[in-house]
């Protein structure tokens, strides 16, 4: 080393030109076709001169719909990501057979499996449904738009820093090799010493701060700005799901930054929490770390099943059956989420009746889950089901869950569960319940609610055969890996030996390639209903027959929702409104008081992101610089406090007279 | 039990004939057990799972929307004796399960020991079931097994229908010990002992490995499983006792150290106190065992005295360099014998292996008097805290 | 609100509020605030779950015995105790609109929140300096962390505190300054609260143990 190494480490922490994957061709090549793409993307930004239009109207946006928008693009963007690394593991190993090694080496194999989890849950499956909820529930709730909206970008752009994070550490350094839970002692600095972890690490707080955030936001909407006459019991129950999810959230997610907290000290400082020696106890991480995961489950899987109930009660024209019971069990799924953890890891070793005590309340929540399913398969008794996309992801749903559902209670059971605890099987499992659920609902609720987001409809074709290659494609990928793991295949391995398992693994990958095609034709629909815009224009503001208020206001809304509030009667307040002599006011409009833009957010996102890249390198004069800016940017920010603008009567008038005449012209056609 | 296990492999043997589908097809009483359970709790399910699909598709056909005679009522929503139906049916299919839950896990809590070797066959006394204790090592399998004095990596024998003790730990990190065929699994954690009892029923070899991702090397974490004749196992102990070399705490510390894909190993003899050692964290000399940790914390600790009993780590699997802003990585060190502290001294040769510069914490260093760096327990070993003494409390 | 007013005077259902009162500014911040205490609330239930599975995992070093100076920790809890009341009096001054009195009050929280962190701090140092690190045992790490975290939210509260001494300088006491000041209460007295929980399980309970 050279004389000034003491100043590069100073200025460059532990970065150094070996940190960056230059001799790994595949890390490389991806790099560039990121690099060309952010180019192409960038150019293309600059030359339409957009860069003003985007800070404007989205990036510093606190309009719930256009913050619901952002998570959805973020949560889709991810997606590809989270498949690449998927599709990777499924070809590693379908090849890796009779001595091959495959084409990845355990020091990738390990990061892609890592971050596939990682990214998959936290910046696919949250932001989608978070994306969907702060887009849907104040309309549902007939809101102009959440409680705290600076915060609601703020929350946004905290998620998106936590996606930067993980992106970075493709290029500069590695991903953590631990699993997606970072079980120490293996996620310790002992055996884990360098930079992936704490990416890891760093990625999940930032991105924990905007969820938490959220989750207060989302709460105080639901609890406080509810239209006039919608009680608890007349809510949607998608709005219903979306509070005892963000309740979930609030109430799972600070565990989450504690547990990780400790492990940053651990790795930073050198306490003993989860180390071997000196008193620690790394099953205590494995303990806290599910007592949040658990209910992540839940928060999931819960607006979901919110969706479904919209669909299925809208395709089906027709009342949901049972709304009362639907309510308490989603509540109490949400609080029996709170007493299940350790059937995560029956093989720890606890006593029988701990064991037991676990498995059985993990059975348990599959009564209110049961009865959920009975309550949508009585919305379609004696409906009159229109098939359209919405619908064929919820019947997809309700057959691929169901199996999902029971290999689920098969694993509570606790002697099964030793002998199919981290094998393919529960892999299977989880992927039923998260495709076949989660995924399957976020589908239903995109093409479902994309009308209400843009103003038309997607494209059916594109949209019916993209439903098709997901459904045949999970089934492919998925199934083998029940098989798999009857033959005692375990999770997470790398090369094979016994020649008879390779069958499975090629069906698999198989399966992963049509999945990648349902993926693709789903892009395609977006493109080929953007192009085709006019055609599936919606003018009505309520493609579907709607039952619920966000149908009662135009497609797109505008800025302020609603120009006057709604007064609800019936937890179909739409339906009732429509079906008792609704007329909407076109006189009479009051100036509107919206809250206004700010830019705050995104540069405290952006200072976040530079405290992360600090702390993960050791590159302290960064890590303080940032900290100290973001401590005076959040108080500079309090100092602000014209934060409210009005919109003009005239304006509301203007708006809604053209609404008026696109009524009027389609009344006529 | 054997009608089910005809009835649900029915199908499963027409799809998946020829794949060996071990978990359902075990050689080992537990897993066979375990199995049964797996395929009882299958069929509960499926008595509401099965009706749920059936309907779902049924409906989804009649109240179709070009279906317009099947009848159409918009506003029904509610309906007592649905609902009651609705709940009660996965109740009453939960209760069965959680009774069948709460036997089940208790009769194959891998604590327990075997009652029965067999449906039909128990355990009588004179069986003196098999001890054999399992090291989970980065990225490789060590057991010893006690009765016999040998050691093994990687392989794994036991003589048919006699009962295993496992006593099952770990080196460093995580893992977790699996045969699909014997029984189900147990994580093997560092510092912590788990147990497992099971049988294998039938001669043959079978895969073990760890179900538990542990690094870079976990794929090929895999032993082998030798179901044997009780003769036969004889000679392979006897062969084993011929093997090459002895396992001393030596000879652990240079086997724990990571390697993949590792061939398997015999050991003729094995030092009877190395397991416990193992599960103690203790086996390199000087450091301080768990155990005795632990019952010294019991009374309170060794009082400020005892900060600075800390020795420095010379070797933890990788160049470990500790976290960033800590002290270096470490240990507490031994004060059991007086002896042992004295070979201790002897044998350490401490600043070699200290950087010169680098910050440090431990052995003593800068205690005053202390000419030599090196150990000296900081007051005499206090082995009246161990005989139920208390210290008064310094403040 | 009453159906009747819901009404037109036709009797048919009214789906919309004709004459609306314009939401106030802040209307969910008192919920809100509470909410993330809450969960403020839970990471240290966390830590005390920790402290309580590792706090008798001395590592063979010094026990709570050794290293509590319960008179010290005595003093600094009547800091943060005293602190908490003389916020509360700048409570009572804001309300009476009484602008000097209500900064007086602050400020002399302030410097009691700054001796309870000065104490703290220097019982902090004292313990490292005397070898029980953080990194001794598990016992000292969760020690420290459930304390220091403490003292973290502590500093935050005096940043926030001086924030507000500003704001109400320049803006006085208008509707969003008079609610900040109500959050930063429901935040002190929280970290009050807590500090009562630190003081019997962590020292009181230690000294028992």
């Amino acid at each position: 080393m050279s004389d000034n190494a003491p100043v590069l480490h100073a200025v460059f922490g532990r970065l150094t030109l070996d940190s960056l994957p230059l001799n790994e061709p595949i890390v490389v090549g991806t790099f560039i076709v990121v690099a060309l793409g952010g180019l192409a993307v960038f150019g293309a930004i600059t030359y339409f001169k957009l860069w003003g239009y985007l800070w404007r109207e989205w990036f510093t946006s606190v309009d719930h719909k256009k913050i619901g928008i952002m998570y959805m693009v973020l949560g889709i963007i991810m997606l590809l990501r989270g498949f690449a690394d998927a599709i990777m593991m499924r070809l590693q190993q379908s090849i890796a057979f009779g001595g091959s090694q495959g084409y990845l080496d355990s020091h990738h194999y390990d990061q892609i499996f890592t971050a596939h989890g990682v990214i998959m849950i936290f910046f696919v499956a949250m932001p989608l449904v978070t994306g969907l909820m702060n887009l849907i529930v104040p309309l549902q709730i007939g809101a102009r738009d959440v409680s705290f909206p600076f915060l609601n970008n703020f929350s946004f752009w905290m998620t998106a820093a936590g996606a930067v994070i993980v992106m970075m550490s493709l290029f500069i350094g590695e991903f953590a090799r631990t699993g997606w839970l970072a079980y120490p002692p293996l996620s310790n600095i002992g055996y884990s010493p360098d930079v992936g972890v704490d990416y890891y690490i760093w990625a999940l707080q930032v991105a924990g701060v905007g969820t938490l955030l959220s989750g207060v936001n989302l709460i105080c909407t639901i609890v406080k700005m509810r239209a006039p006459g919608m009680t608890m019991m007349k809510m949607p129950v998608f709005t219903w799901t979306a509070l005892c999810t963000n309740v979930l959230i609030v109430a799972a997610f600070p565990v989450l930054t504690a547990v990780l907290a400790l492990l940053t000290l651990d790795r930073y400082v050198g306490t003993n929490f989860f180390t071997n020696d000196f008193g620690g106890n790394p099953m205590m991480y494995v303990n806290l770390i599910w007592i949040w995961g658990h209910p992540e489950v839940y928060i999931l899987i819960l607006p979901v099943f919110g969706i479904f109930s919209e669909v299925t009660a809208t395709f089906s024209r027709k009342r949901l059956f049972g709304y009362t019971s639907m309510v308490y069990a989603t509540v109490v799924i949400t609080v029996l989420s709170y007493l299940v953890w350790l059937h995560h890891f029956f093989t720890m070793g606890s006593g029988a009746s701990v064991n037991s005590f676990f498995g059985i309340t993990t059975m348990i929540i599959s009564i209110p889950t049961g009865a959920k399913m009975f309550n949508w398969l009585f919305t379609m008794y004696r409906g009159r089901i229109r098939f359209e996309l919405p619908m064929m992801w919820t019947m997809a749903f309700m057959l691929t869950f169901v199996i999902g559902g029971m290999t689920g209670v098969l694993l509570a059971v606790p002697p099964a569960d030793f002998v199919l605890h981290n094998s393919l099987f529960l892999i299977a499992h989880f992927h039923n319940v998260i495709i076949g659920g989660v995924l399957f609902g976020l589908f239903a609720g995109i093409n479902y609610w994309f009308p209400k987001a843009f103003g038309f409809k997607l494209d059916p074709f594109w949209g019916k055969l993209s439903f098709w290659f997901w459904v045949v494609g999970f089934y492919f990928a998925f199934m083998p890996l029940y098989v798999l793991g009857l033959m005692g295949v375990t999770r997470r391995l790398r090369v094979f030996d016994d020649p008879a398992l390779q069958i499975w693994f090629v069906i698999a990958a198989f399966g992963a390639v049509l999945i990648a095609f349902g993926i693709l034709f789903f892009l395609i629909q977006l493109a080929v209903s953007i192009r085709r815009r006019e055609s599936l224009r919606d003018t009505t503001g309520d493609p579907w027959d709607g039952r619920t208020l966000e149908w009662a206001t135009s497609s797109p809304p505008p800025d302020y929702n609603f120009a006057f509030t709604p007064v609800v009667y019936d937890n179909d307040a739409w339906w009732d409104m429509k079906h008792r002599g609704y007329t909407r006011p076109q006189t009479g409009f009051k100036p509107i008081l919206m809250p206004r833009n700010t830019g705050t957010g995104v540069i405290l996102a952006g200072l976040s992101i530079a405290l992360a890249f600090g702390l993960i390198w050791y590159i302290w004069w960064l890590a303080a610089v940032s900290f100290v800016g973001l401590l005076a940017v959040a108080i500079g920010h309090t100092f602000n406090y014209a934060r409210d603008f009005r919109i003009p009567a005239e304006a509301i008038l203007a708006t809604e007279t053209a609404r008026t005449r696109l009524l009027a012209a389609e009344v006529t056609k | 039990m054997n009608r089910f296990r005809s009835l649900a492999l029915l199908p499963a043997a027409v799809l998946l004939g020829g794949c060996n589908m071990v978990v359902l097809a075990p050689a080992g009483d537990v897993a066979v057990q375990q199995r049964d359970l797996i395929i009882v709790s299958t069929v509960l399910m499926l008595l509401v799972i099965v009706p749920v699909m059936a309907l779902t598709v049924l409906f989804a056909w009649r109240y179709r929307h070009s279906n317009k005679e099947a009848n159409y009522q918009p506003d029904w929503d509610h309906s007592t004796q649905f609902e009651l139906v609705i709940w009660a049916a996965p109740l009453l299919i939960i209760i069965c399960l959680g009774a069948v839950t709460w036997m089940g896990t208790h009769l194959l809590d891998p604590y327990r020991p075997l009652d029965r070797l067999a449906a039909g066959q128990p355990v009588t006394q004179e069986v003196a079931p098999l001890r054999v204790e399992v090291v989970a090592l980065d990225w490789k399998w060590l057991f010893i097994y006690p009765d016999y004095g040998i050691a093994t990596v990687n392989e794994l024998a036991a003589p048919v229908d006699r009962p295993i003790d496992f006593s099952i730990t770990s080196s460093a990190v995580m893992n977790s010990f699996f045969i699909p065929a014997l029984a189900g699994q147990i994580y093997a954690m560092p510092g912590m002992q788990t147990k497992l009892h099971a049988v294998i029923n039938r001669a043959g070899t079978y895969e073990g490995f760890s179900a538990n991702y542990s690094g870079a090397g976990f794929s090929q974490m895999k032993f082998a499983f030798h179901g044997l004749s009780t003769a036969d196992f004889d000679t392979w102990i006897a062969d084993g006792k011929k093997g090459q070399g002895g396992l001393d705490r030596a000879a652990y510390l240079q086997i724990e150290r990571p390697s993949e894909a590792v061939p398997v190993q015999r050991f003729a003899s094995v030092d009877p106190d190395l397991y416990r050692r193992i599960l103690n964290r203790c086996v390199e000399p000087g450091k301080m065992c768990m155990s005795e940790m632990m019952a010294i914390d019991a009374k309170g600790g060794l009082g400020m005295a005892g900060v600075y009993n800390v020795l420095p780590l010379e070797y933890d699997k990788y160049r470990r360099r500790g976290s960033v802003l800590g002290a270096e990585p470490g240990y507490v060190a031994s004060i059991c014998t007086p002896e042992e502290a004295a070979a201790m001294m002897a044998s350490r040769s401490l600043p070699a292996s200290v950087p010169a510069g680098s910050p440090l914490i431990g052995s003593g260093l800068q205690l005053p008097g202390t000419a030599v760096p090196g150990f000296t327990p900081v007051r005499t070993p206090s082995l009246t805290l161990l005989t139920g003494e208390r210290r008064p409390s310094n403040s | 609100m009453s159906d009747a007013a819901l009404t037109t005077t036709q009797g048919a259902p009214r789906f919309y509020l004709a004459d609306e009162h314009e939401h106030e500014e802040g209307g969910s911040t008192a919920l809100g605030f509470w909410i993330y205490l809450m969960s403020d609330c839970l990471i240290f239930a966390i830590l005390f779950a920790t402290f309580g599975v590792l706090g008798g995992s001395y590592a063979a070093g010094p026990s709570p015995k050794d290293l509590f100076d319960l008179p010290l920790v005595a003093l600094n809890t009547s800091m943060l105790l005293l602190s908490s009341i003389t916020y509360g009096f700048a409570m009572l001054a804001m309300q009476r609109g009484r602008t000097g009195q209500l900064q007086a009050w602050l400020a002399v929280t302030g410097l009691f929140g700054l001796a309870f962190l000065s104490i703290e701090l220097y019982e902090f140092a004292h313990m490292i300096h005397e070898g029980a690190t953080p990194q001794r045992s598990a016992f000292l790490s969760s020690f420290f962390t459930l304390v220091g975290t403490h003292g973290l939210h502590v500093t935050f509260g005096l940043i926030w505190l001086v924030t507000l001494m500003v704001q109400v300088k320049r803006r006085g006491l208008i509707a969003a300054n008079q609610r900040r000041l109500a959050c930063l209460s429901m935040f002190w007295h929280f970290l009050d609260v807590i500090w009562i929980g630190v003081f019997t399980f962590v020292y009181l309970m230690g000294m028992l143990r």
